[in-house]
């Protein structure tokens, strides 16, 4: 399948398929459905320096075409990841993408430098846009400069590439794109989970134990759509995308947008093969829209007339 | 193993008021061991609702590769699945989670008791089969809100001595299962439960020094252990980081295991 080839930094993917951070644990339970080799790459769960419980139960709430969670970041912590979870993992032949946590700059550093030397681990994801934790997590990922400092400051430890995952719940996503560039990460992954809330019918009070959580599945699709479709025009970093995404159409869609490689989470809650028949279904796709690599979708949306109509905004 | 399969509805009916019956038949069946596991059921095609619903089986016919369902249609899920005819489909991920342990309950020197509250009530249905198969009589109290949602009561008779209370008194006697439970002539070796978490909370204080084994509840994501959304702390670190996941390690726990 010559055709879904991608080289990214740091990253050959043998597609540009994968599930996406904290929707696919460290990929044990999904080995009872398929072979993890199958997949582009793997995005494990967010990993912090300590052990993390999370919140208080219900952590997740179900919305319109979508769902609220506020997990909070629960993780076995970063020895057991190295020590259990990315050995495991190496018994398949998948790049892992390690999402990393914590709350305050030196958890960042402290968990970029262990895991970075793990000899599968690829590339960063640097989770800066967590919406469900108190301190750090989305701290990191809203103000541009704080941004770019903690990019700046993984970049310096670790040993593979860096992606910054972007949060969508600022005001110019530009800016901070731009800052993390500066800060000189590798890529881009976005989007994070979206802000919100769902109140019960009966008592008035949120579902969610923890009050607010993060809004993912099909409803944030047109959001990470035209936030990628922002970004990509503004920056020189390649982007992995994410939000919503069901169908190989979608898929296809993300990448006119302008990412480069895709990332499924809530959907595989819905359908555990969702990635592999995405993969499958994705060679006739592209021949049926008539193109011979799926990298020739990447940025189809841009056009001068948006830029001009940005700078002017 | 966990399938994921389109299984045909055979039959479907409404047993007590908002109360359906629903029995599926599939290859997925084979796969069903113990009782007290459940199947997580995407409910309708699309987005709406977009997460699969966790149900119990109440009752394994692996002859017939058939199972049966109790579920209260109350929500957008239910409600739709309450609407499947027969001859449709539904798409069924299953059997998922850890069931009651039968091998607790010795045939001869244990006495066993069962207790269910409302939707709680169906996986003990199949588990009272299998204690009987062992020769193993087990005695019923089983918790309901008023009369009209009162279901398999003959059903359970018929495998043993049954109770049945209803918190508004309109059927049976009137209270909770404690009360009922207090008052039987009977000393129980071995307790199985299932049903909301206040009961399973009183059934811990009072009998948590005996065999008690809880099937717990809670909203899930995926259902297969993957996302951490239905963790619950271990009950030797209730404010630490360990947890066991209610999906995958339960639904079924021993008294003592987890924080309930
Ligand atoms: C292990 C397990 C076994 C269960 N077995 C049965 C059974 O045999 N019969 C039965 O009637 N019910 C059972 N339930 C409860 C059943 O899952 C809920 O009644 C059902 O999910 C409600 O869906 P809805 O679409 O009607 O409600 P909605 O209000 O539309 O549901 C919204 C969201 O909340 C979740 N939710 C709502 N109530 C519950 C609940 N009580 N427990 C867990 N999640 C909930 C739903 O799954 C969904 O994600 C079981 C729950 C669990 C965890
Ligand atoms: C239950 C759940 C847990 C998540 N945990 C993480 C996490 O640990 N780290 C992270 O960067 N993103 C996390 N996310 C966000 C997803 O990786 C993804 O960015 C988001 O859900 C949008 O994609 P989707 O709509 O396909 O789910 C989580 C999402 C969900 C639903
Ligand atoms: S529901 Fe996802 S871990 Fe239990």
């Amino acid at each position: 399948m010559k055709s879904l080839e991608i080289r990214l930094p740091g990253l050959e993917l043998k597609n540009p398929i994968m599930p996406a951070s904290g929707c696919f644990g460290f990929g044990r339970e999904f080995s009872q459905f398929y072979d993890l080799s199958e997949l582009g790459a793997i995005m494990i769960k967010a990993t912090t320096p300590v052990p993390r419980f999370g919140n208080p139960t219900p952590r997740v709430a179900e919305t319109s075409a979508g769902m609220l969670n506020a997990i909070g970041l629960q993780n076995p912590g970063l020895d057991k990841v190295i020590g259990e979870e990315l050995p495991w993992l190496d018994s398949y032949d998948v790049p892992i993408i390690a999402n990393i946590a914590g709350s305050q700059i030196d958890d960042y550093t402290e968990v970029a430098r262990k895991i970075s030397n793990a000899p599968n681990v690829k590339a960063l994801e640097l989770n800066i846009s967590c919406p469900n934790v108190k301190e750090g997590g989305i701290a990191f990922g809203t103000d541009a400069d704080v941004a770019k400092s903690v990019t700046r400051a993984v970049k310096e430890v670790s040993q593979v590439p860096v992606y910054v995952k972007l949060s969508p719940n600022v005001t110019n996503i530009v800016e901070i794109a731009r800052a993390v560039e500066d800060g000189g990460a590798d890529g881009l992954t976005m989007i994070n989970t979206l802000l919100g809330m769902r109140l019960d019918l009966k008592t008035g009070k949120p579902i969610l134990a923890n009050g607010s959580g993060g809004l993912s599945g099909p409803a944030i699709k047109p959001v990470a759509i035209r936030m990628i479709h922002e970004v990509s025009q503004h920056v020189s970093i390649p982007i992995i995308g994410m939000g919503g995404i069901t169908t190989v159409e979608d898929v296809i869609e993300f990448f006119y947008a302008g990412a480069s490689a895709v990332a499924v989470g809530t959907a595989n809650f819905v359908d555990p093969f969702i990635c592999p028949k995405i993969i499958e279904e994705l060679p006739a796709m592209l021949e049926k829209l008539g193109y011979d690599h799926i990298s020739e979708c990447t940025g189809r949306s841009w056009g001068k007339h948006e830029q001009i109509a940005y700078h002017r905004a | 193993m966990i399938k994921q399969e389109e299984m045909k509805v055979i039959n479907q009916k409404e047993i007590a008021q908002s109360i359906y019956e629903l029995t599926l038949e599939g290859e997925l069946v084979s796969e069903m061991s113990q009782p007290g596991q459940f199947v997580h059921i995407k409910t309708g095609n699309g987005f709406e609702p977009l997460l699969r619903r966790p149900i119990s089986i109440s009752s394994i016919n692996p002859g017939k590769k058939q199972f049966t369902m109790i579920y209260r249609a109350e929500g957008k899920g239910t409600e739709l699945l309450s609407q499947k005819e027969i001859e449709k489909s539904v798409d069924v991920l299953g059997p998922m989670g850890n069931g009651f342990p039968l091998n607790e309950a010795a045939a001869g020197s244990d006495t066993v008791l069962l207790v269910g509250g409302g939707i709680g009530v169906p996986p003990l249905y199949e588990l009272s089969k299998r204690l009987k198969e062992k020769g193993i009589t087990a005695t019923h109290v089983l918790g309901f809100q008023a009369k009209e949602h009162v279901f398999y009561e003959d059903e359970f008779t018929k495998l043993g001595e049954t109770y049945i209370v209803t918190a508004d008194g309109s059927y049976g006697s009137q209270g909770f299962v404690t009360d009922v439970i207090r008052d039987l002539p009977k000393d129980f070796t071995v307790i199985y439960a299932c049903g909301p978490t206040p009961m399973l909370r009183a059934l811990e204080i009072e009998y948590g020094h005996k065999k008690l084994f809880l099937s717990l509840e809670e909203r899930m994501g995926c259902g297969i252990g993957a996302c951490f959304a239905c963790v619950c702390h271990t009950a030797d670190d209730p404010t630490g980081s360990s947890y066991k996941k209610v999906c995958s390690d339960g639904p079924v726990f021993r008294s003592g295991e987890v924080v309930i």
